[in-house]
């Protein structure tokens, strides 16, 4: 065995390792990505994303959360120019409430209505997670100067 | 005042770091001793000044003082005492300082205990210290300062994130952080290795009781973290491929490669160059950890809330030292030269692929992590990765990894008989078949939990065949041998023990496979059966706490003869300073599982939606961890470690560089 064989081996089993996750990661990235979408981009596309798991992220429209006797939780979630309803079984993170930017991931169905598996509330309520953010910016209705100081909420002098 | 001394002996103890590098490298390139030793003196004094810098933080905590912005931000009197004290690395500033205060540490260790070190290796390395600690220090300094004041003195404080506020995550962060920053010592001894010229056995047996201190502590705060994640989030699961936590599992890979690769640069001196980019690789990853999680640029149970200026400067220091440290690996690498020669089958071809495939699997994990952010930064699309992503990569890595773990302890060096260790594994095969079969013909579970078990069989059967064949002789009785086996050295028990831990730990894994998720409502009086457990709802009553006030379901746990099991009691816990409200799952443990109940929200009939699972086996998961962990620790209490390394190494074991 010299060293120059070993090199080979080596090579040879770097090479198919390499080669083998890259098959892996690209095979994993077509099927498990998760697209983000904001209300309003969500309107206009519903035919083009399916039935793909996608992401959902606005604010819960107030008003609008009515829980029924089965359990089920309806609500919308919008970003000033559109709504979307959203289905959802399930217990609700801590944070969810009316006017707080959420996240929900599901599906979205032919008749318009949004299918949640998961709510993702942001653990603090000043904090608006920066997808939902920029959902509002894109739709024109981020009131950004009061918005954006709620993100920063450690304090301190910036320099 | 006291906090001015904290805020001087910060500045105190950037220049001390400016001077600890300067005078270490000097003094190495001129062999000055006098230089070398006011480094090393530096670099104690540079931890001692930290650490009061510390303190001094910790006490403005403890007493309340809202006139330092921090404390404001991030205490209330009415906090428990453990939680103020855990507040000081709750938040960002306060965790950056624990972060250099831990750098020091290492810094100051090697200074101490580094005497058996050549002089220059030794003196290199406290100046790498005295380096990245200067650059912590500025950022310190300048953008995330914890000592800042301000006026008027505010009433109260605005209190800790009450998720936070939790004895497990009390000590989650520093036990992580001496992983993360217990690899700068390894990655100080790769460069100063580099500039050195020299990458020898001894280079690689003083790095390696380092590496397995920084593993342990990293093993032990990954397994805390989801511990806390399982218990407090509510979510009944115990790993979500957050980017934060990926950031912490990449060095914790990284980690556990360089310690397989260390062994074969110790005893066969092959594999050096690959060790050394190792080394360097894992203190990367945990950089990158500190960007992902400070920078606030992945959305994130864990990312403090963030200011970008830091997020750019931390950026900064990355590149600077990854860069910086890659590029001098790049020059001077190719000069590198293996010595022992291996057999593709042979102990060490066996390492060597254990750390190709955890080098792949941490690259999938990598990839997976920022390719949100590559997307977000490319193209309007906003997208994540999920865990579908990671199972997908990570399952086909595992798999031949852990079916080489079994393998490999049983090798021998240099060259092996493929025919002669599958004999040896005969019985470990049996037992791994006989499980496959019973599990999916008889219990018919599902296959993910079902490959899981079975690999994790396979791993503690070939566990114990590895220390019956060290410790079993023909002809011995079984007194014999377990003498025999008291008497392996404790480096051999240190590696069973990771290995079982991580058999136990898997199964774990795969008991999460089988969870039973029940989503009901229930009114006060009605029960319910979760797999079989008869659980009633009893009520809900309000409980005031020390700065919250909670809600309280009890649940009356019921068994077949009709006798109350336990109780189990739930809250939802309002915090009025902080304006938020966490859940408090109500957990049961067994060796078989959890009984895992979360309390939901009432409608206006007092109907309450309630959430329970039953996770089996979810209690090995941690203590496999633990135990892999323990192993860690008994390794490094080896007596090889303390025996002094060879001081000269013999001429063809040292290769000269450069």
């Amino acid at each position: 065995m010299t060293r120059k064989r070993r090199r080979i081996y080596f090579l040879l089993a770097a090479m198919i390792a390499g080669g083998g996750a890259t098959g892996l990661i690209l095979a994993a990235f077509q099927d498990n990505v998760t697209y983000f979408y904001g209300p309003s981009d969500l309107r206009t596309q519903t035919k083009t994303v399916g039935i793909r798991l996608i992401r959902l992220g606005g604010l819960v429209s107030p008003g609008s959360v009515r829980h029924d006797a089965s359990g089920a939780i309806q609500f919308t979630v919008g970003d000033g120019k559109a709504e979307i309803p959203v289905h959802y079984r399930g217990i609700l993170p801590d944070l969810f409430r009316e006017g707080q930017g959420i996240i929900a991931e599901g599906r979205i169905t032919a008749d318009g209505v949004f299918t949640a598996t998961t709510i993702l509330a942001k653990h603090d309520e000043t904090y608006m997670p920066p997808e939902v953010a920029d959902a509002l910016k894109r739709a024109g209705t981020w009131r950004g100067e009061l918005q954006d100081k709620s993100q920063n909420k450690s304090i301190g002098p910036k320099q | 005042m006291i906090t001015e001394i904290g805020h001087f002996a910060l500045i105190l103890a950037f220049i001390v770091a400016v001077a600890q590098s300067g005078l270490g490298f000097v003094g190495a390139a001129k062999h000055h001793n006098g230089a070398m030793a006011s480094s090393a003196t530096a670099a104690v004094v540079q931890f001692i000044l930290l650490l009061g810098a510390f303190f001094v933080l910790m006490r403005a905590y403890i007493v309340s003082d809202f006139s330092v912005i921090n404390v404001f931000a991030n205490s209330h009197t009415a906090k428990p005492l453990l939680y103020k004290i855990a507040g000081v690395w709750g938040n960002h500033e306060g965790s950056m300082l624990l972060w250099v205060v831990i750098l020091a540490l290492f810094g100051a260790a090697v200074a101490v205990f580094g005497k058996s070190l050549p002089s220059t290796l030794k003196s290199r390395v406290i100046a790498l210290h005295g380096a990245l600690g200067g650059l912590f220090l500025i950022f310190i300094l300048i953008a995330s300062n914890p000592f800042l004041r301000q006026i008027p003195v505010p009433e109260n404080g605005q209190d800790l994130n009450p998720l936070l506020q939790d004895p497990g995550l009390a000590f989650h962060p520093p036990l992580l952080y001496l992983g993360y920053v217990g690899l700068s010592t390894t990655f100080a001894f790769a460069l100063a290795a580099l500039i050195d010229g020299r990458v020898d056995a001894a280079w690689a047996r003083w790095v390696r009781p380092w590496t397995l201190a920084a593993w342990v502590c990293l093993t032990a705060g990954i397994a805390l973290g989801s511990w806390w994640a399982y218990y407090e989030l509510g979510w009944g699961g115990f790993w979500f491929w957050d980017p934060v936590e990926n950031a912490s599992l990449m060095p914790w890979l990284a980690t556990t490669a360089l310690l397989h690769s260390a062994i074969v640069a110790e005893k066969r001196d092959a594999l050096k160059g690959w060790t050394v980019l190792l080394a360097l690789l894992a203190f990367s990853f945990s950089l990158l950890g500190t960007f992902l999680v400070r920078s606030g640029v992945l959305t994130s149970v864990h990312a403090f809330a963030t200011d970008p200026t830091r997020g750019i400067f931390i950026l900064a220091i990355l590149l600077i030292v990854i860069g910086g440290a890659f590029s001098f690996y790049a020059v001077r690498a190719p000069s590198l030269r293996g010595g022992g020669l291996f057999a593709p089958i042979s102990r060490e071809g066996a390492l060597v692929l254990n750390n190709l495939l955890i080098s792949v699997l941490a690259v999938t994990i990598l990839v997976g992590t920022l390719y949100p952010l590559f997307i977000d930064a490319l193209s309007t699309a906003k997208i994540s990765v999920g865990p579908p992503y990671f199972l997908s990569v990570t399952l086909p890595l595992a798999v031949p990894l852990i079916i080489l773990m079994g393998l490999g302890p049983l090798l021998p060096w240099k060259r092996a008989d493929l025919a002669g260790v599958a004999g040896r594994l005969k019985f470990a095969g049996l037992v791994t078949i006989a499980v496959a079969l019973g599990l999916g013909l008889f219990m018919r579970l599902p296959l993910l939990p079902i490959l899981g078990f079975v690999f994790a069989t396979w791993l503690a059967s070939a566990v114990v065949t590895d220390l019956v064949q060290r410790s079993h002789r023909p002809g011995n009785g079984l007194g014999a041998t377990l003498l025999k086996a008291m008497a392996l050295p404790r480096a051999a028990w240190g590696m069973a023990l990771a290995h079982g831990g991580l058999a136990i730990c898997l199964a774990g894994i795969a008991g999460a496979g089988l969870q039973t998720e029940i989503l009901t409502r229930l009114t006060p009086g009605q029960e319910f059966l979760l797999d079989g457990r008869r659980l009633v709802f009893e009520g809900v009553a309000s409980v005031p706490g020390p700065n919250y006030t909670a809600q309280r379901g009890q649940f009356r746990w019921i068994d077949s003869a009709g006798k109350t099991k336990g109780l189990l009691t739930p809250e939802k816990r309002q915090y009025p300073v902080a304006k938020t409200a966490t859940t408090e799952a109500a957990i049961r443990s067994d060796v078989l599982g959890d009984t895992y109940v979360v309390l939901g929200e009432p409608d206006s009939a007092g109907t309450w939606s309630i959430r329970a699972y039953r996770n089996p086996l979810a209690p090995w998961i941690w203590g496999g961890a633990l135990i892999m962990a323990a192993g860690g620790l008994l390794s490094l209490s080896d007596r090889r470690w303390r025996i002094g390394a060879p001081h000269k190494v013999s001429a063809p074991a040292t290769v000269k560089i450069g």
